[in-house]
């Protein structure tokens, strides 16, 4: 388990090291208006919303589902919100735009747990559907428009500090709290049998429909969550560009993380490595300066670098020649 | 060969088209000579160009032209799509603007062995064959660029650090705008761009790139961003550093739309070069002309001007977008 978790944790430490020998000051705290400020901290920050959408992610491709449809789920919650908040700034409206945004996403997570176990459609044909259907329903109810709110306590989701960012602080409070209920009871294992063998699973008496229909509604309501983060963090709602395409970085995530998409075994530490380094990544184009056309190609090769070295026989030819030189 | 198929295939389907033409003539007296227009849009990706949809589809209602809207979120296949289900449709005239500036021949070419006259908006293409389309109506984008830099060069004092925020990477006014600005400044060797990314014309992208700039750039006197969303991120991300917008750091933005010339108006943005999404009614009367095969001009420019933090002020109780 911890060899799986070296050569993500090693891709981190050498882009961290390209920032520091590029720009020194990459890695200089400092306090600002009570709270921490320099480039880690804009990692923690940006990284959060992709963190709390790979972690719902996880538990999904865990059971051997996927769930495409984060990015637009995502993208309602921010447009209900704002809508929701429209010119006013106190905090009542901000909390029951927030709540009727979670619930509609918790909303659609049964819709798509649904469609994948109810009905038995294939996870990613089922979830599709409401990646392309959810951003014309957030597009509706913005009616196309930029939704600018001016609204404290909603700012504070995404862009407050609690000396470090409050949205960092949500995503690992919910990283804590799935670890807590996955690992230190039955949950996690039984997660994992589903996603070995959903019949065998449910032949052994494990109830896999309610499981799968459980981690599709987890995966919703984070992906809600981190919709409020990102739109807050600009105070405005974009229903067009909110979350676009977050949901494959939430996968490579996962999958750089270590875990399969065969489903199966997962890691929570690596889903959190993963997305850190897909942060990371972003931060270190813009701060070393990479120009914007060759951009796509540089993330291209980090990510392929990562995910060959992780690949079985890479890692297995590796591990010989360390032993070799060992012996030797 | 080739050529035999073509010219059965175009027969064909101008058979067809004379048939739809007295289908519908047996209606009511108007429907006969109802243009259809296809309207391939970018996206929604700012306050500017939900302005610019609204305007076409506002003008397209008032001119009596039967609108066939399709949005492509900043995908050039979906646009292409779009393009192509205009063709199959057989509308009178296809209007959009182009996402990328490259890689529009062969759906155009389509097009015109359609008979469908195509009208760009707002953005050009770059191809060397000009007849695969009848005019292109829309802001001259290097001019832009030229008045950002001209202002740019009136204001500076001493040595003077830009960073910039582009565009989509690209796009006609990502490229245009950059170019626009250079050329001016290119006269004080003074004033120097010290670093540029790609903002995504997003307020997201915006903020996110101007919180690395902050920490990566030891002194920063100017940004200079592509769009007036990209310079709302960025002014978030100044005064999360602690800076004051407008003072410590000053900004230049392109599109005047409301929420930028609210910021410009309380003083947190330096000017605005206005590009104007309003293009609807000036559309639909070059629709018109080419569906009648009127000759057009092959370039039609957009009226345009610029604001200072007064003119703001003055203007901004009028703001219609």
């Amino acid at each position: 388990m911890k060899n799986r978790l070296l050569w993500p944790l090693i891709a981190l430490a050498a882009l961290l090291v390209l920032n520091l020998v590029v720009t020194p000051s990459f890695f200089a705290l400092r306090i600002q208006d009570g709270h921490l400020y320099g480039g880690l901290v804009d990692v923690l920050k940006n990284g959060a919303p992709t963190l709390l959408i790979a972690l719902g992610m996880t538990l999904v491709i865990a059971t051997r589902g996927i769930d495409l449809s984060v990015g637009a789920v995502a993208a309602i919650a921010g447009a209900v919100t704002c809508v929701h908040i429209g010119t006013s700034g106190d905090a009542g409206t901000a909390f029951a735009g927030m709540a009727i945004a979670l619930v509609l996403c918790a909303v659609l997570g049964l819709w798509n747990g649904f469609l994948v176990a109810g009905l038995g459609i294939q996870p990613i044909v089922a979830t599709l559907v409401l990646m392309t259907a959810g951003r014309g329903v957030a597009m509706l109810v913005t009616e196309g428009q930029i939704i600018t709110v001016n609204n404290d306590p909603f700012r504070q989701v995404g862009a407050g500090f609690l000396i470090l960012p409050i949205s960092i602080l949500i995503s690992l409070a919910v990283l804590g709290l799935v670890a807590l209920a996955t690992r230190k009871t039955a949950l996690g294992m039984l997660i994992e049998a589903v996603g070995v063998n959903p019949e065998a699973s449910r032949l052994a008496g494990v109830r896999s429909r309610t499981i799968i229909w459980t981690v599709y509604v987890f995966a919703a309501v984070c992906a809600g969550i981190a919709g409020l983060m990102i739109s807050s963090n600009v105070s405005a709602a974009d229903a067009n560009n909110a979350g676009l395409w977050i949901e494959m970085d939430a996968i490579l995530a996962v999958v750089i993380g270590g875990t399969s998409l065969a489903g199966g075994r997962y890691s929570l530490t690596g889903t959190l490595l993963g997305a850190l380094i897909i942060q990371t990544l972003t931060t270190t184009v813009y701060t070393i300066g990479v120009a914007p056309e060759v951009t796509l190609v540089f993330k291209a090769i980090v990510v392929i670098t990562v995910c060959l070295v992780q690949a079985p026989k890479a890692r297995a030819a590796l591990s010989f020649r360390s032993r070799k030189v060992a012996v030797s | 060969m080739l050529k035999k198929i073509t010219t059965a295939a175009s027969v064909i389907a101008l058979f067809a088209l004379t048939a739809c033409g007295s289908g519908s003539g047996g209606g009511t007296a108007t429907s006969g000579d109802t243009i259809t227009m296809g309207f391939a849009q970018v996206g929604a990706e700012s306050g500017w160009r939900t302005a610019n949809t609204k305007s076409v589809q506002d003008e397209a209602k008032a001119a009596g032209i039967d609108l066939k809207f399709s949005d492509a979120q900043q995908k050039q296949e979906n646009q292409i799509k779009a393009i192509r289900t205009y063709i199959q449709q057989k509308v009178s005239v296809i209007a959009f603007s182009p996402v990328v500036e490259t890689g529009w021949d062969t759906v155009l070419l389509e097009a015109k062995r359609a008979n469908i006259p195509v009208i760009l908006t707002d953005r050009a293409i770059d191809s060397d064959d000009t007849s695969l389309y009848k005019t292109f109506l829309g802001s001259d984008f290097v001019e832009e660029g030229r008045k950002a830099g001209d202002w740019m060069v009136a204001n500076a004092t001493g040595p003077t650090n830009v960073v910039e925020l582009q565009g989509t990477t690209g796009a006609a006014p990502a490229i245009d705008r950059k170019k626009g600005f250079e050329e001016k400044i290119a006269s004080k060797p003074d004033i120097k761009i010290v670093a540029s990314q790609t903002g995504d014309f997003t307020r997201s992208g915006g903020k996110q790139v101007m919180e690395a700039f902050l920490k990566s750039q030891p002194k920063i006197d100017v940004v200079y961003a592509h769009n007036d969303d990209m310079g709302l991120g960025a002014i978030e991300a100044i005064k999360a550093a602690g800076k004051v917008p407008g003072k410590d750091i000053k900004i230049i933005t392109v599109d005047a739309v409301k929420d930028g010339m609210t910021a410009l108006a309380n003083g947190e943005i330096n000017f605005i070069v206005e590009c104007n999404p309003l293009l609807g009614k000036q559309l639909m009367d070059l629709a018109k002309k080419v569906v009648k095969g009127e000759q057009v001009p092959a370039r039609v420019v957009t009226e345009e001007g610029t604001f200072t933090q007064e003119q703001a002020k003055a203007a901004l109780p009028n703001r219609q977008y």
